[in-house]
């Protein structure tokens, strides 16, 4: 094993800090004491504590919060059937089609989408508000569980699906009791995938909603557009708090799941053996 | 009966997810196709009806005569569009590689790193992606400000005495899009060099080819895969990109994905921005199908 070298080791921190600076200041200045985001005048929580006078923008939180967990849901149940779908049945009929169908959302521009999705609830005289943007939301989100599922299905053992068959157990039972278990992680990974992406999306949002739904970054951005402010940056770092927790907390519990199976496997081998 | 509702089962695994993608993906592409295809009228919504079944068969027909291309007509006369096009498909490929001359020595990097802190790091490539989009390229304006603080930096140090005008031009939006899309172009060159034998690039070594050669000889094309991936993963959205031309870019940048936004929004020409959407999703077809190749490839190649 070569040593890593030099170039190596600052190339990945120069990356990193490209990566995290520009977070790490504006975090930094949602505790700005000015009304500059650019002059540093003292420590304070003042725009934090502002937020919550903001109706507005808890309106919005709110909407963005039910949105993400309703959509974040079903894209899960979504996602994981097509994951399913696409691992396990090697033929179907429309099997290009379908897999086409799930792959293209993840890079399709998502002025293209939110405009047909759009005009499909226009077409059949669907209210636009929370519901269209739910919709469009598990849409757009099934697609990125499907592939995070999928990459799990693909490193599965098989054999002991097969084995619960053998003995008799139905596909559905066999599902259940062996499958869901050992893609959980992954099934969970996906969902909260999905959550951040949905909390995240602007565009897409933008073009589907209707009257009364506004979600947060239809909030911040009608407010970046007037300028950058210490409020916008203090939801921006409550924001990204919540997605790091969440990611930390998910991250744990996959790694608690594989050290448990790991653990399960080796006794059950040594039990065999 | 159980064997009856198994096959029930199985048929709607495939059956569920399909309808759904059918329904809410596919067929509002042909929505767009019909509406590019009408007149513009000042009425809620702003096109001539789709369809109108109750006129039966000739009713439908009658409609198709009615079909314009008017729209597309107009794209083609007016030079806005055409330039629009274009200046996307140059700052999407200008963006992708910088983001490739950036990203892969991070993917290497990290792909040479001790083993024991490869989790840790590729954690911290995938943790900037999960958070919000629109907030990473808002963190971008206080930096990027001619009172902002590069600036500040700069002129603390003494490399310039006068502020750069970064801000609102087109080096601010390579600069979001190459920030914006960094991890999707680092994730899968970290895939593809993490799996590679590392006893190639010995041979090669043992074989008398220097470190640079040896890099070009064997890393790089055992690489390429995931190159390519991360490439696609980067070309495609950012041809259509909207946030970054708007809240970085200056009023002079066009983007394709800016005139669709303003196209809809603000002129509420809903036949014309279908229009615009046909042409660049005729654009990125080949990238797009091209993608999904890449991606059954490695889907296969998994199993």
């Amino acid at each position: 094993m070569e040593k890593w070298s030099r170039f190596n080791i600052a190339s990945v921190v120069l990356g990193f800090g490209f990566l995290y600076l520009p977070i790490v200041l504006l975090v930094i200045f949602s505790f700005n004491e000015s009304k500059l985001v650019t002059v540093w005048a003292g420590f304070s929580t003042k725009w934090y504590s502002q937020l919550w006078h903001n109706q507005g923008l808890l309106d919005a939180a709110w909407v963005t919060i039910r949105v993400g967990l309703l959509s974040a849901t079903c894209a899960t149940v979504l996602g994981t059937l097509a994951a399913l779908a696409l691992v396990r049945y090697s033929r179907f009929r429309g099997r290009v089609l379908f897999s086409g169908m799930v792959y293209a959302p993840l890079v399709m521009p998502e002025v293209i989408t939110g405009l047909s999705l759009l005009l499909l609830f226009v077409a059949i005289g669907f209210d636009r508000g929370f519901w269209t943007i739910t919709l469009a939301h598990i849409t757009f989100t099934m697609c990125f569980v499907a592939v995070v599922v999928q990459s799990r299905l693909l490193s599965f053992d098989q054999s002991i699906e097969e084995a619960a068959l053998d003995l008799g157990a139905t596909p559905v039972r066999t599902f259940f009791a062996i499958t869901l278990p050992v893609i959980a992680p992954a099934v969970f990974s996906g969902w909260v995938l999905a959550f951040t992406l949905s909390l995240d999306d602007l565009v897409i949002s933008s073009f589907t909603t209707g009257p009364g739904a506004t979600t947060l970054p239809m909030k911040i951005y009608s407010q970046v557009r007037l300028g950058v402010t210490p409020e916008i940056n203090a939801i921006c770092t409550i924001l990204i708090g919540i997605v790091a927790l969440g990611v930390v907390v998910a991250s744990i519990v996959t790694k608690r799941r594989e050290v448990q199976r790991e653990r399960d496997e080796r006794a059950a081998i040594a039990a065999i053996g | 009966m159980a064997k009856l509702s198994s096959a029930l089962a199985s048929r709607l695994v495939i059956i569920v997810p399909y309808a759904w993608l059918l329904f809410f993906f596919l067929i509002p592409f042909f929505i767009v196709l019909r509406i590019s295809l009408s007149q513009t009228t000042v009425a809620m919504p702003p096109y001539t009806p789709v369809f109108d079944l109750a006129g039966g068969l000739a009713g439908i027909l009658d409609k198709v005569r009615e079909f314009s291309v008017d729209n597309y007509v107009w794209l083609t006369e007016d030079a806005l569009y055409f330039n629009a096009y274009v200046s996307s498909l140059v700052i999407a490929s200008i963006s992708t590689i910088l983001t490739l001359l950036i990203g892969y020595p991070i993917a290497y990097g990290m792909a040479k790193a001790p083993p024991a802190i490869r989790p840790t790091l590729l954690m911290m490539v995938i943790l900037p992606f999960w958070t919000s989009f629109l907030i990473r390229v808002y963190a971008w304006i206080a930096i990027l400000k001619p009172e902002g603080l590069l600036n500040q930096f700069l002129i603390a140090i003494g490399v310039i005495d006068q502020p750069l005008i970064i801000l609102n031009t087109n080096s601010a939006i390579y600069i979001g899009i190459v920030y914006s899309y960094l991890p999707f172009m680092v994730l899968p060159i970290y895939s593809a060099l993490e799996k590679m034998d590392h006893s190639l690039i010995e041979a090669a070594q043992d074989l008398g080819c220097t470190p640079i050669r040896a890099f070009w000889r064997v890393t790089f094309p055992l690489s390429l895969p995931g190159v390519v991936a991360g490439c696609l993963l980067v070309f495609i959205p950012a041809v259509g990109e909207f946030v970054i031309p708007d809240l970085l870019g200056g009023s002079e940048t066009l983007m394709i994905g800016k005139t669709l936004w303003s196209e809809f929004n603000s002129n509420r020409d809903w036949p014309v921005s279908s229009a615009v959407a046909i042409i660049l999703l005729m654009i990125l077809v080949v990238p797009i199908v091209y993608f999904q190749n890449v991606q059954a490839k490695a889907d296969s190649e998994g199993r």
